[in-house]
């Protein structure tokens, strides 16, 4: 795969083009830690929001959001476990290959399984938000990752419904919009973004995106030999509705699962049937407007 | 918290419930935008088409209700912007594939256009930039009245996006009842006949378009039927059903039935710009309506997805391991 090319990477930047960089991020062996999102916060220096407690299992930041550029989800399940009665669950793990594949599946208490995954902006090779913004402030980077530029963004707000994966938000009191940039500044100076550095499981990659689908086909692999049949890569093909994306992920759940899209689409794919309706609604106004000016008595 | 399992075909799971879409940021000025932009867009045709017929009093009216239409609409537009300084970073390009921008650029022509017509119709200034002026605000003012419709369209949000086919018509339609209201409260009785024509034929149509778009729209519609959409599609169905009867009984006659009969239609139009804008949120708000078509799509083989379980890596080269243990497949390069 040579790395999605997209409408404006690499063909905009000729010889200044960089390799298209990305997150692999492999939620079967994040642990929950959230160092991500502090790392995340701290470098960026994103504003601080009183957080309660949200009820929702150790999820108290919920969303991805203006301020928040990672966010991680933790997910409660019962699996129905191939239990037998008097097993341990060391001999539930092994009979499952857990051990073997490294899978992050604890069962405690009621058999309960924990799911998390740190999620970020996709980078989408079609990107909606990008499409969609009136004044160009988000742009495409040499990287081939999606930036809003702070001085140019207006907060007309027309990539917050636009975006179907639901990232991009308002910061208040501000009036912009905000998302993650995939650490643009560090990028520029061959440094890795703060989340995957940060991270101790090595759940967040970062690298080039040819190089992470490769690892990333490996490790899905692994997976399914080892019996994690609903184990499945995520935004990794480049013929899904937004041609696959920067940011992909290995999930051990269906997307919704985790708060994601199965099949988000760039709307760009529709615009021209768009265009062509509200043409076409236009020129039957025209008539109308015509037959009733001239359709009858002036 | 999720369930997944034993959720038959039928349930959707969430993340907690959690929404997948963010609900727009947009505020009460954007509705209000969709109508003042139709009625500025289809007022200034009202008024070059009556000029044309040789209604003079019709034309200067309309064209006063189109000045009205498009000195508010850019002022509700950059109040509703989170920085109003930068709104003029909306001409810093022209892009297609944002309707905002083509809506920007026209909206620029479309005054520029409407104010000098209206002044030559109202004052008589202007005399030879009119003819030009006129033609062109009366041109520009058909898009106008419907890339409002592409723009929500254009977006992740269910209800607007599935409705791509029918909203410009539910738009366009309704932009010709606003300029058919306004004109018919402002004009005298004598000289109205094309505004009574306008908005009784612009409320049918409204009505129409409505009502089929909400029946295509099958899940997806009801969002209409609950909440403030629920409660402005009411509202804008009641006003335009009696302003349309008023219209068609009593406005030739009485000055004060017609005013009424204007009031009424405008109002039905407002509320039924609101119905739309308000059902986007409902529909994003609700993670079922993003997940439960999604899913169903990739059920029944219509769609692919997003996922694949399937490793593209040759059975033989698969092993065991965890990703702690294992070699790293391959150096970064640039590292």
């Amino acid at each position: 795969m040579p790395g999605l090319e997209t409408v404006a990477w690499p063909s905009a930047y000729g010889e200044a083009a960089k390799p298209r960089m990305g997150f692999f991020t492999d939620t079967s062996v994040c642990i929950g830690c959230k160092a991500c999102e502090v790392a995340c916060k701290e470098w960026n220096q994103i504003p601080m929001e009183i957080e309660g407690f949200t009820g929702k299992s150790y999820d108290n930041s919920v969303e991805l959001d203006a301020n928040r550029w990672r966010h991680v989800a933790f997910i409660e399940q019962q699996l129905p476990v191939d239990a037998r009665e008097g097993d341990s669950l060391l001999e539930l793990a092994a009979r499952n290959g857990a051990i073997e594949a490294g899978v992050q599946t604890y069962q405690e208490g009621e058999g309960i399984r924990w799911l998390m995954a740190s999620d970020v902006c996709k980078h989408c090779t079609h990107a909606a938000c990008l499409d969609v913004c009136p004044t160009g402030a988000l742009f495409r980077t040499e990287f081939g990752t999606v930036v809003v530029q702070e001085d140019v963004c207006n907060g007309c707000g027309y990539c917050v419904p636009a975006c179907p994966f639901g990232v991009l938000d308002q910061r208040q009191d501000d009036g912009r919009v905000w998302k993650c940039t995939l650490c643009y500044d560090r990028l520029k100076d061959d440094k890795e973004p703060a989340c995957a550095q940060a991270c101790p499981t090595n759940s967040i990659q970062f690298g080039e995106v040819s190089e992470l689908h490769q690892r990333a086909e490996h490790r899905l692999a692994q997976l399914q030999e080892a019996g994690q049949d609903k184990a499945q890569l995520y935004l990794a093909d480049e013929d899904d509705g937004i041609g696959g994306a920067g940011a992909f992920f290995l999930l051990l759940d269906e997307p919704e699962v985790y708060g994601l899209p199965p099949d988000p689409v760039d709307t760009r794919r529709d615009v021209s049937e768009i265009w062509a309706a509200a043409a076409l609604a236009a020129g039957t106004l025209a008539a109308g407007l015509v037959a009733a000016v001239f359709g009858g008595r002036r | 918290m999720s369930a997944t399992n034993g959720a038959g075909p039928e349930r959707i799971t969430s993340y907690h419930g959690q929404p997948i879409l963010k609900e727009p940021i947009w505020t009460w000025e954007i509705p209000l935008y969709f109508y003042t932009g139709g009625l500025a867009g289809a007022s200034a045709g009202l008024a070059y088409l009556a000029e044309l017929r040789g209604n003079e009093t019709l034309g200067r009216r309309a064209w006063a209700a189109a000045m009205a239409g498009i000195t508010l609409s850019p002022a509700l537009l950059t109040s509703d912007l989170g920085k109003p300084l930068r709104f003029i970073n909306m001409l810093r390009m022209f892009k297609v594939t944002s309707p905002m921008s083509v809506g920007s650029w026209v909206l620029t022509v479309s005054g520029a256009t409407t104010t000098v017509a209206t002044a030559n119709a109202w004052l008589g200034v202007f005399p030879r930039l009119s003819r030009p002026a006129r033609a062109l605000a009366a041109l520009f003012g058909l898009p106008l009245s419907t890339y409002t419709a592409a723009l929500v369209a254009n977006t992740a949000i269910p209800v607007w996006h599935e409705a791509r086919r029918d909203l410009p018509f539910v738009f366009g339609s309704g932009a010709a009842l606003s300029a058919g209201a306004a004109a018919l409260a402002l004009t005298p009785l004598r000289h109205a006949a094309p505004a009574r024509r306008l908005a009784t034929a612009g409320a049918v149509l409204e009505s129409a378009t409505n009502e089929l778009m909400h029946r295509r729209l099958g899940e997806h519609g009801e969002v209409y039927a609950e909440g403030q959409a629920g409660l402005s599609t009411n509202l804008a169905r009641g006003c335009i059903a009696a302003g349309a009867l008023l219209t068609a009984s009593r406005a030739r006659s009485s000055r004060a039935a017609a005013v009424a009969a204007g009031v009424l239609l405008s109002l039905g139009a407002v509320s039924a710009r609101w119905s739309v804008f308000r059902a986007g949120f409902q529909s994003a708000a609700d993670p079922k309506y993003v997940v439960g078509p999604q899913r169903a799509a990739v059920g029944r083989g219509r769609r692919k997805g997003a996922s694949r379980r399937e490793p593209r890596v040759a059975r033989s080269e698969r092993r065991l391991g965890s990703p702690a243990t294992a070699p790293e497949p391959a150096p970064l390069t640039g590292d």
